[in-house]
């Protein structure tokens, strides 16, 4: 037995999840990430709330334009979605890039919110596209954007009682290119550093990085000039200005230029 | 906990620990030995089965996760005869020790159903979540092009 010994729970609607959360469990998701973490002890719940038999938490819709995702998604479904491919390309080259295919098939879009790793992929995509967090608990709901839910390293603000559900990408501005580029050490390893970027040429532009602090970053300062129409290196530079590093400003100037060059192609 | 579970075609019932890793139940209580357990944190593979056809790690998956699904092991790959997959790895000389094999055919099953006709750039990310220690890699691709060209 790897984990150390924990109560489980399998509610089948989101109701009876709520009413299981508390500052002594975690949400079990995809568990790609949880459940190694436990297999080292490194996290030691006393109660796990596995959410994978509430179905009406997995689904994509295409509400009025927007994209919603519901939390238990599976990665692997929205790396297979032509809704997605069509309406939000950048969701699809970004989920290429989390972990394997074997990792993807169980591995959820709200876990990878919720979990907060700040080499993750779909977080970063999400932050570029505006995405909005619906979150339940007994006490109601609310949403929240990317600058208020990621807190630090594996830090969200959600509260012990609270549980993501759905995850709404607003309508993706007309004439928008996206492209997101990464750096890791080999393929599907955690990301190094990693761009993701959506462009209206000539009017507005969205630059989140990955590996530029402890939570995804979105770089104004270059949005802005990639907005007037500055060249890819000219942006790559201004994203990279003042991320900690020499080797991690080089990383995010080339991936900011090639996420840039790659949306302009 | 009670599970229920069809496993290879044939139901199974256990009697499991929250905490029993759904690769300890296959390999202790179902005895089904051919899943292998390397790394045992998600990253090596070797672990790798099928839930509801597609390939999920073992190791970081729970037994009690399993009731009423649907689970299929290395064991189920042969039909008296080698897979064609197996027969693949076996012409290819795409393993030395074993260790991880059972791991890439269950991967590379399903893959092989959803990309008949993968470019070698396509089998390289698809079995880039196992590792191998032993081949160095080019005989296992060698031996999925040449599976697939046989499953066509």
């Amino acid at each position: 037995m790897k984990p150390a010994p924990f109560a489980y729970e399998a509610p089948r609607s989101v109701e009876d999840a709520l009413g299981a959360l508390g500052e002594d469990a975690r949400v079990l998701a995809g568990g790609q990430s949880l459940v190694p973490m436990m297999n080292f002890r490194i996290a030691r719940p006393e109660r796990l709330i596995d959410i994978n038999r509430i179905e009406a938490l997995s689904y994509l819709r295409d509400d009025a334009g927007a994209l919603r995702i519901g939390a238990l998604t599976r990665q692997a479904a929205l790396e297979r979605s032509e809704l997605v491919a069509d309406g939000w390309p950048l969701l699809r080259q970004a989920v290429r890039y989390v972990g394997h295919p074997q990792i993807r098939t169980r591995g959820t879009v709200g876990g990878s919110v919720a979990h907060a790793d700040p080499a993750a992929e779909l977080p970063v995509a999400l932050t570029a596209l505006d995405a909005r967090f619906h979150v339940r608990s007994p006490r109601g709901t609310r949403t929240l954007r990317a600058d208020g839910l990621f807190v630090f390293h594996l830090t969200t603000a959600l509260e012990p009682d609270e549980l993501l559900v759905e995850i709404e990408v607003p309508p993706a501005p007309a004439g928008a290119r996206m492209a997101f580029a990464e750096y890791a050490r080999t393929h599907g390893d955690f990301a190094i550093a990693g761009a993701a970027v959506v462009l209206v040429p000539h009017e507005r532009c969205a630059v989140a990085l990955l590996g530029a602090g402890p939570t995804p970053i979105r770089a104004t300062d270059a949005e802005q000039a990639a907005a007037a129409g500055a060249a890819p290196a000219e942006v790559g530079a201004l994203a990279a200005d003042g991320v900690e590093g020499d080797h991690q400003r080089a990383l995010i100037a080339e991936l900011v230029r090639r996420a840039m060059s790659e949306a302009l192609a | 906990m009670r599970i229920v579970a069809e496993v290879n075609g044939t139901p199974v019932q256990g009697d499991v620990e929250p905490r029993t890793l759904l690769s300890d139940f296959l390999r202790h209580d179902l005895r089904l030995t051919g899943t292998h357990v390397g790394c045992e944190h998600g990253v090596c593979g070797a672990c790798t089965v099928q839930v509801d056809g597609e390939p999920v790690r073992s190791c970081v998956m729970f037994a009690v996760q399993i009731d009423g699904r649907s689970v299929r092991t290395v064991e189920a790959l042969a039909d008296g005869d080698l897979h064609p997959l197996q027969r693949a790895f076996h012409e290819a000389h795409a393993l030395q020790c074993g260790f991880c094999t059972a791991g890439f055919l269950m991967s590379l099953e399903p893959f092989l159903r959803e990309h008949p006709d993968p470019s070698e750039g396509e089998v390289r990310e698809a079995l880039a979540g196992n590792l191998c220690r032993c081949t160095g890699y080019e005989a296992i691709v060698e031996a999925v092009i040449a599976a697939a060209r046989e499953l066509r």
